[in-house]
């Protein structure tokens, strides 16, 4: 098993007609995706390497079955997709588009979380279970099937850490790019909570940086809550308070959100924080011949 | 304890990350738009041009220096003028002081107020509870966490649902909760109720008025203004997007804003340059830990082309401090090819002869490897990964030979 995606996916992809949308469908598609429709106004009729383009989620939904969508819209119209998206009923979107105003994506989630479906990102690489099914942007050669869990909000740190992985020949049941904004639909205690009820998880790598109280919460959680083990990493440790490091989300604000604040947190709750992306691989490899 | 994640006072940023910073006579001019009060004033670049606006304004004025840091009154960047010679005088002194690092081109002349009683007021974007916070305290002029610390009783806040919006029963809880004087409550709720719809319409993260003052007539004026705005939503917001006039000190931060490019700079002799946020933040800690220090932050983005590596690399060459350079580049969208030539061009371009450690993983990585292979540039040495890269860049820092 696996989470979020798999081989029960059939996904549509909101502006696949587009540059980055065409390539990575068509890549997703080649991964073995099931990747069932496109969606690019006033496009109906037309096809991106074989897949179906509608004009609407709504009539892709209701002609192929999908049941996920992944946007790849521009900023500004991103917002409208994603509400599109939850209109058409699929269970799960995931959000690759990078700059979506805050206010907005306030909006989205507030309305978002009185529902009971699940967005990943915005500004996020996507999800894959290797294997089975690739949501995204993720470069899947640095991905092997295998029983640990990984949740990042860092793109290029989660293939830094899978291929230190897949050099001890770890895989993982699935990766999960939460995204790195302020207001990303999806936590960590979402997906870990996930991964803790999956019975092919064995372990769990969270990813974190600094901003934000996102990963003290998770600990908490961990500690009350989770029973699957896990590692943690985090990102920041010399980024001078006050300065803003690239990701929104990136930023510290006071005597929170340091990476020392963080990884504190978490060893308080007996999670132990790998000092680098190496050590982090060494650490789920000792943990899990611990078992 | 909950606000200091919020830390609305301490939410200093860099202009050319994602979050744009205004100075306090543009966050009053914005202040302006949506009917709060202001004091009337003018902005100044020279010590004549104070003394005109004094003049104009009439009456005793204040001289404010306009730098994006707190901390300007201990600094003496505040002083009052009673006539337009004086003020001439103090904008003389204040243009050009260094802030803690920010030097001061431009003052705000703006008429004294009579200050009766110092409130705060701010709507913080609240990224924990994924919420807008409206804070109100009857203790202003002052540290708002230290009033929450001391005094906790003279501070209300009320978190707003974002598709409801702001009521006046929430600015009347406010009011009544944060020990607001009587005969400035009306004025105070009709602000809060105004700086909501200014932290709404400007897509910002911060709106602040500290402090907030209660006048010998009786008004309630913003004495102050902090405004951060959110970089993704300046698409909309044009007039804004004016006024992120670059004030950048920093001839490194300067370039990088030209170019495009995410760059935060430090004080080590490491240059750094890798793609992903978080990648390079990881990348600065194992420098860090192998003994070295970081010059900078640099992030080249995802689905960096050759000419965004070139245009980084100018940024990265152009600072004197940094003695070697490390590029760590993991690719997903961002190919190593690319990388690759894109180092070559700048190498070529800027002839530099400084030592380049170069790590290259992920998309392309062969082809990439190859290329630099190909040239084998005298000074530069690649790396199989990322920790004996950090280490390798470090030890040549501290001129260890290769």
């Amino acid at each position: 098993m696996s989470i979020l995606v798999d081989t029960n996916t059939k996904l549509v992809v909101q502006g696949i007609t587009g540059r980055e949308g065409a390539f990575h469908a068509t890549r997703n598609k080649a991964y073995g995706t099931n990747v069932v429709a496109g969606v690019t106004p006033g496009k109906a009729g037309q096809d991106v390497d074989g897949i179906p383009v509608f004009n609407t989620v709504r009539d892709a939904v209701e002609q192929t079955g999908a049941n996920t969508a992944m946007v790849f819209v521009p900023p500004r119209f991103a917002t409208d997709a994603l509400y599109e998206a939850l209109e058409s009923g699929v269970e799960l979107i995931i959000c690759v588009t990078e700059g979506i105003p805050a206010h907005d994506m306030l909006r989205v989630y507030t309305h978002l979380r009185r529902g009971d479906q699940t967005l990943i990102g915005p500004n996020c690489p996507g999800i894959i279970s290797p294997g089975r099914a690739s949501v995204g942007i993720m470069p899947t050669q640095v991905f092997n099937p295998g029983r640990v869990g990984l949740v990042s909000r860092s793109g290029t740190l989660t293939y830094q850490i899978s291929k230190e992985l897949a050099l001890l020949g770890i895989g993982q049941s699935t990766v999960v790019g939460i995204g790195g904004d302020a207001v990303v639909g999806s936590s960590f205690i979402d997906i870990v909570g996930r991964f803790d009820e999956d019975p092919e998880t064995d372990l769990i790598v969270m990813v974190g940086e600094i901003g934000g109280n996102e990963e003290e919460k998770a600990a908490d959680f961990i500690a009350e809550r989770v029973s699957t083990p896990v590692v943690s990493y985090i990102a920041g440790f010399q980024a001078p308070p006050g300065k803003q490091m690239g990701h929104a989300g990136a930023i510290i604000t006071g005597s929170s959100g340091t990476a020392q604040g963080k990884k504190q947190a978490l060893e308080a709750k007996g999670v132990r924080v790998g000092t680098n992306p190496t050590e982090v691989a060494r650490l789920v490899q000792e943990t899990l011949a611990a078992r | 304890m909950a606000l200091r994640a919020h830390g609305a006072h301490c939410l200093v940023t860099t202009s050319q990350g994602r979050r744009l910073d205004l100075f306090e006579y543009q966050g009053k001019q914005l202040f302006a738009r949506h009917g709060i009060p202001v004091p009337s004033g003018e902005v100044a670049e020279t010590p004549e041009a104070a003394r005109a606006a004094a003049e104009r304004i009439g009456g005793t004025v204040v001289v404010k220096a306009q730098v994006q840091i707190g901390g300007r009154g201990k600094a003496g960047g505040i002083q009052l003028a009673s006539t337009p010679d004086e003020a001439e005088l103090h904008a003389r002194n204040i243009l050009g002081m260094d802030i803690r690092g920010h030097i001061v081109h431009q003052v705000w002349v703006e008429a004294a107020s009579e200050i009766v009683k110092e409130y705060y007021a701010s709507v913080t974007f609240d990224r924990s509870e994924k919420k807008p916070l409206v804070m109100l305290s009857a203790a202003g002029g002052m540290d708002i966490e230290e009033v929450a610390a001391t005094q906790p009783e003279k501070l209300a806040t009320v978190h707003v649902d974002p598709l409801t919006g702001f009521q006046a029963h929430h600015a009347r809880w406010l009011v009544y909760h944060a020990g607001i004087d009587a005969g400035a409550q009306a004025g105070v709720v009709k602000i809060l109720q105004q700086l909501y719809q200014a932290f709404t319409e400007f897509d910002t993260m911060l709106v602040e008025i500290n402090p907030l003052i209660w006048t010998a007539a009786g008004d309630v004026v913003a004495l102050d203004a902090k405004v951060t705005i959110d970089n993704n939503s300046l698409y909309r917001h044009p007039d804004l997007l004016e006024m992120q006039l670059s004030v950048t000190e920093d001839p490194q931060e300067r370039l990088a804003q030209e170019k495009g490019v995410t760059y935060v700079k430090l004080d080590g002799d490491v240059g750094i340059l890798g793609n992903g946020a978080g990648l390079v933040m990881s990348t600065l800690d194992v420098v860090a830990l192998a003994g070295g220090r970081p010059a900078n932050f640099l992030d080249a983005g995802g689905g960096s082309k050759a000419d965004e590596v070139v245009a980084a690399l100018e940024v990265l060459l152009s600072d004197p401090k940094v003695k070697v350079l490390l590029i760590n580049i993991f690719g997903g969208i961002t190919r190593c090819d690319e990388v690759a030539k894109g180092l070559l061009t700048a190498l070529d371009n800027l002839g530099a002869t400084l030592p380049i450690v170069v790590r290259l993983d992920g998309t392309n990585e062969d082809e990439g490897r190859k290329i630099i292979a190909e040239q084998a540039p005298p000074n530069v040495v690649v790396e199989a990964t990322m920790l004996s890269a950090a280490q390798r860049a470090v030890e040549l820092a501290k001129g260890v030979p290769a």
